[in-house]
């Protein structure tokens, strides 16, 4: 049996290629003193390596024009700044080693931008990108950041930050790789939208190295090495089967009996807009809000709310868009909304526990998405995020609905809510289950913390079982109950999720082929069986490890 | 020793494209050009990192200076290029 290293899956499919690395932002050196007939030469080493990253920017600068080069070409005169290399070359003879001349003569300058502030403060990150690159190339070191070795490649990162990401080519990465990162971390979330496997919280990676080539299994959630030609053929015609079946199906979701689960997209960003329509999808399962809300002073005006909220029902005409109202608060503070002090912000006021502040945000919210709606076909659910009382529940519904919002729920992402919920669901007409939050606040695991993937897989049985309550609840009454955490994004945690009762997944437009093609393979009993394996499952790795086996 | 005291005229002060016109204007000049915040500490001004780190914003006044031959018209030069808006 082939070695293989296992992290957590995400994604789905399998991908085979060339690792290519991306360099980790490593600690310095320790201080080398440099005595002083050795100065000389490692004051041209440093001088050196600044033409070099010089060198570099400007030959990446040629083929540019406009704004691109004209950034590229003013790093290169910072670069290429004869007071620079004068201070690094002080700090040389002064006794310094070279990767510490340099840091010291970025950093006198790094720290004047600073304290001049605004526009001026804003070119230190630059300074910082020159003075790693200019380390690298003095000791002979790959450059920090996104590899580009020229050809597809399974970039391999210990972890990937948002601003790295942006930046990544789908046709150049063929899958993705990190030592940390967990399965609802932004690595996952973006591996969705490529529609790319990935696997993450997978620390053996930190073995592989550059051009070695693996096999990457986004649904197994794991990484081999090296892998023999007959095993990369074969996992290349599941690929390609596993293709075929996602694009040969269209339509609402359904299990092979006709059981409807419908499939619903998320939207969270105005230009996210155009390929989530576009999608063959039955509406919107969660449009977040916060977009119109970041980073500004104050609340849009109603109008402007209005506008925006009527191009998302424009483009959904005719199907569902279920909105979540403004998600203040936690990792998305507001100025206008959030309180700056709160020492545990997670669990402050955030969600709708801002709205009992400042009632304003949520009335004129609530106005404006009742004149979209008004004026466009889409079928519009509103909902209240971070709901944590049935009485909440029964507020937000009854305001809705004054409003001429007809359809009003809750999200179930607090345990309170989920062992409440048909208490909750008894005053909405549905329920949405986040699992990203819900897993957060019942494993009491930070979202954002790499190293509690485990706590917060959504496999975890305890997980499952709250939404299994939350699910049973709201059948009893008949309420449509949906997710729309990563968890629905993965095909076989999908199939689990309609066996627990879930009647509706909203997901990347990417993961929607994957969900169907798993759908349609199974009926809605088959579904059960695998949820009742996962949710009696002693741990999460367990649970996933049933139903893999059970789908084969 | 020829020097002048001019107001930024560039709306985002001393900062990039102008920075970067006037740091590509000194080292044209036959003689060093330094540049310096009323009552500072004088810089070079064909160092863009001592540019930008002066943190000059628009309107704020800076003193060029020069020495030894054709002193005079580089700081004129120069001068006319930090009083200038943009274009």
């Amino acid at each position: 049996m082939a070695r293989v290293i296992p992290g957590v899956g995400v994604g789905g499919g399998t991908a085979e290629g060339p690792v290519a690395r991306m360099a980790a932002p490593r600690l310095p050196p320790p201080p080398r003193a440099v005595p002083p007939e050795e100065a000389p030469a490692e004051a041209a080493a440093v001088r050196a390596a600044l033409r070099d990253v010089a060198a570099t920017l400007e030959r990446r600068a040629a083929p540019l024009t406009g704004a691109a080069a004209e950034v590229l070409e003013a790093q290169v005169m910072m670069v290429n700044d004869p007071a620079l290399a004068d201070l690094a070359e002080a700090e040389v003879r002064a006794g310094s080693d070279g990767t510490r001349a340099l840091t010291a003569a970025f950093g006198s300058f790094r720290a004047a931008l600073e304290a001049a502030g605004g526009l001026f403060a804003e070119r230190v990150a630059d300074l910082d990108d020159l003075r790693d690159r200019a380390v690298a190339a003095l000791l002979g070191l790959p450059v920090p950041g996104l590899p580009s070795p020229g050809h597809p490649h399974v970039l391999v990162a210990t972890d990937l930050a948002p601003a790295d990401t942006a930046l990544l080519d789908p046709e150049q990465v063929l899958a993705l790789v990190t030592e940390e990162g967990g399965p609802t971390g932004h690595t996952a979330i973006l591996a969705r939208g490529l529609g790319v496997p990935a696997v993450v919280a997978c620390p053996g990676a930190s073995e592989l190295t550059e051009g070695q080539r693996v096999l990457v299994d986004g649904g197994a959630g794991t990484v081999e090495p090296d892998p023999a030609p007959a095993r990369v053929a074969e996992a290349a015609a599941r690929e390609r089967q596993r293709r075929r079946t996602a694009t040969a199906l269209s339509g609402p979701g359904r299990t092979a009996e006709g059981h409807r689960v419908a499939l619903l997209v998320n939207v969270g960003a105005p230009r996210e807009l155009r390929a989530a329509a576009e999608a063959d999808s039955e509406g919107v399962g969660l449009f977040r809000t916060e977009f119109l809300f970041l980073d500004r002073a104050q609340a849009p005006s109603v109008e402007e709310q209005t506008a925006a909220y009527a191009r998302v029902f424009a483009a959904f005409a005719g199907r569902r868009v279920v909105v979540r109202t403004l998600d203040a608060g936690a990792d998305k503070p507001l100025p206008f909304a959030t309180a700056p002090d709160e020492p545990n912000p997670a669990l402050g006021v955030r969600g709708l526990r801002t709205a009992t502040r400042d009632p304003g945000l949520l009335d004129d919210q609530l106005t404006a998405l009742a004149r979209a709606a008004e004026a466009n076909t889409a079928e519009v659910w509103v909902m209240a995020p971070m709901v944590s009382l049935p009485a909440e529940a029964a507020a937000f519904a009854a305001r809705a609905r004054a409003y001429g919002l007809p359809t009003a729920g809750a999200m179930v992402e607090v345990p309170a809510a989920a062992l409440r919920a048909e208490l909750l669901a008894a005053d909405c007409d549905f329920l949405s289950i986040g699992t990203n939050d819900l897993a957060q606040y019942t494993f009491a695991a930070d979202r954002t913390l790499g190293g509690l993937a485990e706590l917060l897989d959504p496999w975890q049985p305890a997980l499952l079982d709250l939404v299994h309550r939350t699910a049973t609840a709201a059948g009893r009454l008949g309420r449509p109950v949906g997710v729309c955490g990563e968890a629905a994004a993965d095909p076989a945690l999908a199939l689990v999720l309609t066996g627990l009762g879930v009647t509706s997944l909203s997901a990347a437009p990417a993961a929607l082929p994957g969900l169907r093609a798993a759908l349609a393979g199974h009926t809605l009993s088959d579904c059960r069986e695998l949820a009742e394996a996962a949710r009696t499952a002693p741990d999460a790795a367990t649970a996933r490890h049933h139903v893999h086996a059970a789908l084969g | 020793m020829p020097q002048r005291t001019v107001a930024i005229g560039a709306a985002g002060g001393l900062h990039a494209r102008p920075a970067a016109l006037l740091v590509q204007a000194a080292a044209n000049q036959p003689v060093p050009v330094t540049l310096a915040r009323e009552g500072g500490d004088p810089v070079d001004a064909r160092s863009l990192l001592s540019v930008l780190a002066l943190g000059a914003g628009h309107g704020e006044r800076v003193v060029l200076a020069a020495e030894g031959e054709g002193a005079e018209a580089a700081v004129e030069a120069l001068a006319a290029l930090v009083a200038a808006g943009d274009e």
